[in-house]
């Protein structure tokens, strides 16, 4: 990690450990914690993280917002930090300056489509999208005759069907019907939705793979503390040999992910076999991981990681949620299954080593 | 927690593209030539003499080694690239690779002056094969249990007892080994034994092959009876090959061998269901893909941390924990798709003949050279929990 990638994910840490603390805000039923981690952020500028200063961000590079996004991971933060950091460059890439306050991107999934139509208004229906109930604006990528364009949307135009996801935020069904857009552009040359799912995939791989460290950190925490059979859990072969097990899980989700961070960091283009075998895979094996990890964090806990009081769920329910976004692992592997398959048997390890 | 596990996300330098491009084209030439076929990983007869010294003319043997003892100063990055890519053709690699791999640097670390200048260069022309000899009849997992007996003599040491499992030794010229000098201290179980350079294919050494489950004779039972090893072939400590026998082991752990074992599966796959794969096999294939192409990156990064000096051993036992269950269960995996595939496919055959032999060797992998049960108890320590 460069110096500056730390700057800014020290900076986004140190506010997480201050208003963010897993245990405060699992025992606050109010949500007072939420309003005061949104200011913190905002003030930081890291909402905004990769829109630069002309277009109402602050500038931050890829990498440092990769850094953040981590971090994030790490402690579970339910506020739609990363959902207004992907709107926000979603938005950059059609140079459409970001607006305050929360934000998320709509569609969320690769299967839903959002239209243009020749009035220059937007329909189409999107489920699943992260924190569309606590947004104020949407940033849309939707598909004309003219090919693909980004637009801003004011949230309160959108008819909007709450749902609660499996980690306990929002994750809301969003109907255009004829929307004016606040600002629309034309995407960039060869962005597609493809485009903006790998970048979500990526977004949420990081996630994933701090929220696996962080269960790792717990789950080794409880071992050394929790007695049975008259010694610390952590003695007992079996136990280290699933927190290993975990280890492996956590180690390999984070490579994964931060390999296709550091691949879209250094990519002129989202558009090449490269970034598409770098994310999906990132997606594709930080998704088992939150499946495998994740299972072993709740066997090493016991009944107590189980309660709603403890505060693992935090971490294991929004890792198996995350993998729902911007396309499961079902529907990358079958996509980089047919891209390795169309490139031929041959043309496999040129692909794998070229990484 | 003790620190955080780390992966940088290292890449391949530049000169490691062009070195892979001499890499692929010698191996089609050798290919072409006849030496070995890609397709058939099981061809136990070949341990091509004659590729190895080919190979060692090339520069690939102890390529990070001094250039005064053979070698050429390059970047272990840059040996990566060269073992992947022979290990990725199954190119017959037996007869130099421990060499390469492991013995050299051990050599290279404590052998004396005169005996560096003899050997190194030869592993380096591709001239010599060795052998490890670590497990004994009662002594696997638990190395330091060892008991073939190293007693003194005038000049050196007689040595009594037997190795197994010693894969390679019945065409082995030197083998390094570890023997029991002293018994173990009440204070330090892991006492008293002691590592040494021995001659193979000498008076007091007999090697009997042993079958193994695939039908190919790869390990050995080697019997010592008043074997004579001079003083200058001890290597290290005297009583403390403890200390020797944990270091170092992380280049051993991480490499590309450690998850490709049983990759040609995974091509020959993808060859049968051709361009249109179903849903089910386009699924199926893109998981593999997506868990080969993480533990390269894990194995690269490792490789990388080394190269500036850091000390992975946590990561590089986890990049051998979760590699070799992964070539272990690759071939099941492809067995599972390859249910699906036409009875019109071409490589059908080759496919079924692949899998049978992978299938065979599956269960060794999680086993040969550390356990996956010491390698979480390696883990575990690095954790925190012992």
């Amino acid at each position: 990690m460069a110096e500056s990638e730390n700057i800014v994910a020290e900076t986004a840490e140190k506010i997480f450990a201050d208003l963010a603390d897993a245990q405060t805000i699992n025992h606050d039923n109010k949500g007072e914690w939420k309003a005061p981690l949104w200011q913190a952020l905002t003030e930081a500028g890291l909402p905004l993280s990769w829109v630069p200063d002309d277009l109402g961000g602050s500038g931050a590079s890829l990498a440092e917002g990769f850094a953040v996004l981590n971090v994030a991971g790490r402690h579970a933060i339910a506020v739609p930090l990363a959902e207004t950091m992907l709107a926000g460059w979603l938005l950059t890439q059609a140079k459409i300056a970001s607006p305050e306050g929360e934000m998320t991107v709509v569609p969320a999934s690769p299967k839903d489509r959002i239209a243009l139509a020749a009035d220059g208004s937007l329909s189409g229906r999107a489920r699943g999208v992260p924190f569309a109930k606590e947004a104020r604006h949407f940033a849309v990528l939707a598909g004309g005759n003219g090919g693909m364009t980004i637009a801003l949307v004011d949230a309160a135009k959108c008819r909007i069907e709450s749902g609660i996801g499996l980690g306990g935020d929002h994750s809301d069904t969003v109907t255009l019907d004829k929307v004016q857009p606040v600002a629309i552009k034309p995407a960039p040359d060869k962005f597609d939705q493809t485009a903006l799912m790998l970048m979500g995939g990526v977004v949420r791989s990081l996630q994933i793979a701090g929220s696996l460290e962080a269960m790792l950190e717990i789950s080794v925490r409880y071992s050394n503390e929790r007695v049975a059979f008259e010694k610390k859990i952590s003695k007992f072969q079996a136990v280290q040999h699933n927190l290993a097990r975990l280890a492996g899980e956590s180690a390999a989700a984070l490579a994964a992910a931060t390999s296709a961070a550091d691949t879209i960091v250094h990519a002129t283009s989202l558009n090449n076999d490269a970034v598409f075998l770098e994310a999906a895979s990132a997606k594709i094996r930080c998704s088992e991981a939150a499946e495998k990890g994740g299972g072993i964090a709740h066997q090493v806990h016991g009944a107590i990681g189980f309660t709603i009081e403890h505060i693992l769920h935090r971490y294991s329910l929004r890792a198996l949620a995350w993998r729902d976004d911007f396309g499961s692992e079902s529907h990358w592997a079958v996509e980089l299954g047919k891209l390795v398959a169309n490139r031929g048997a041959d043309e496999l390890w040129p692909l794998v080593a070229s990484r | 927690m003790t620190a955080a596990l780390r992966f940088d996300p290292i890449r391949l330098p530049e000169k490691c593209e062009q070195l892979r491009k001499e890499v692929r084209a010698f191996l089609a030439e050798e290919i072409a030539a006849g030496t070995f076929d890609p397709h058939a990983p099981n061809r136990e007869d070949n341990d091509a003499p004659e590729f190895s010294r080919r190979v060692g003319a090339k520069g690939w043997l102890g390529m990070t080694w001094p250039k005064k003892y053979g070698g050429q100063e390059r970047s272990f990055l840059e040996r990566y690239v060269v073992t992947e890519e022979m290990r990725v053709a199954n190119a017959p690699t037996r007869r130099f690779f421990v060499a390469d791999r492991q013995s050299g640097p051990v050599l290279l670390k404590y052998a004396p002056e005169h005996i560096k200048m003899d050997i190194l260069p030869r592993i380096c022309r591709g001239e010599v094969c060795f052998a490890i000899g670590m497990s004994e009849p009662n002594s696997g997992s638990d190395l330091f249990a060892a008991k073939t007996r190293a007693t003194r003599t005038d000049g050196g040491y007689l040595i009594n007892g037997t190795k197994i499992w010693t894969s390679s030794a019945h065409i082995a010229d030197y083998m390094i080994a570890i023997f029991r000098t002293s018994p173990p201290t009440k204070e330090n179980r892991r006492h008293g034994l002691t590592q040494f350079l021995v001659k193979m294919k000498q008076p007091g050494i007999q090697v009997n092959p042993i079958g193994q489950i695939t039908g190919q004779f790869e390990f050995n039972e080697v019997v010592f009876t008043d074997y004579f090893v001079p003083d200058d072939h001890v290597l290290g400590e005297i009583d403390g090959a403890w200390k020797q026998a944990t270091s170092e082991l992380a280049y051993e752990r991480s490499g590309p061998e450690r998850f490709l074992e049983t990759y040609y599966v995974l091509t020959e796959l993808v060859r049968a269901v051709g361009k249109n794969p179903d849903t089910r096999s386009a699924e199926g294939i893109g998981r593999l893909v997506a868990q080969v192409h993480t533990m390269r990156r894990m194995s690269v990064s490792v490789a990388g941390m080394l190269q500036a000096g850091k000390e992975p051993v946590v990561e590089a036992s986890i990049v051998k924990d979760i590699g070799t269950v992964w070539e272990q269960q690759l071939p099941h995996r492809v067995r599972d798709l390859a249910a699906f595939v036409e009875e019109t496919a071409t490589n059908r055959e080759t496919l079924e003949k692949q899998l049978d032999f992978a299938i065979k060797t599956a269960p060794k992998l999680t086993i040969q050279g550390g356990t996956t049960e010491v390698l979480r108890g390696i883990i575990a320590r690095g954790l925190g929990l012992r």
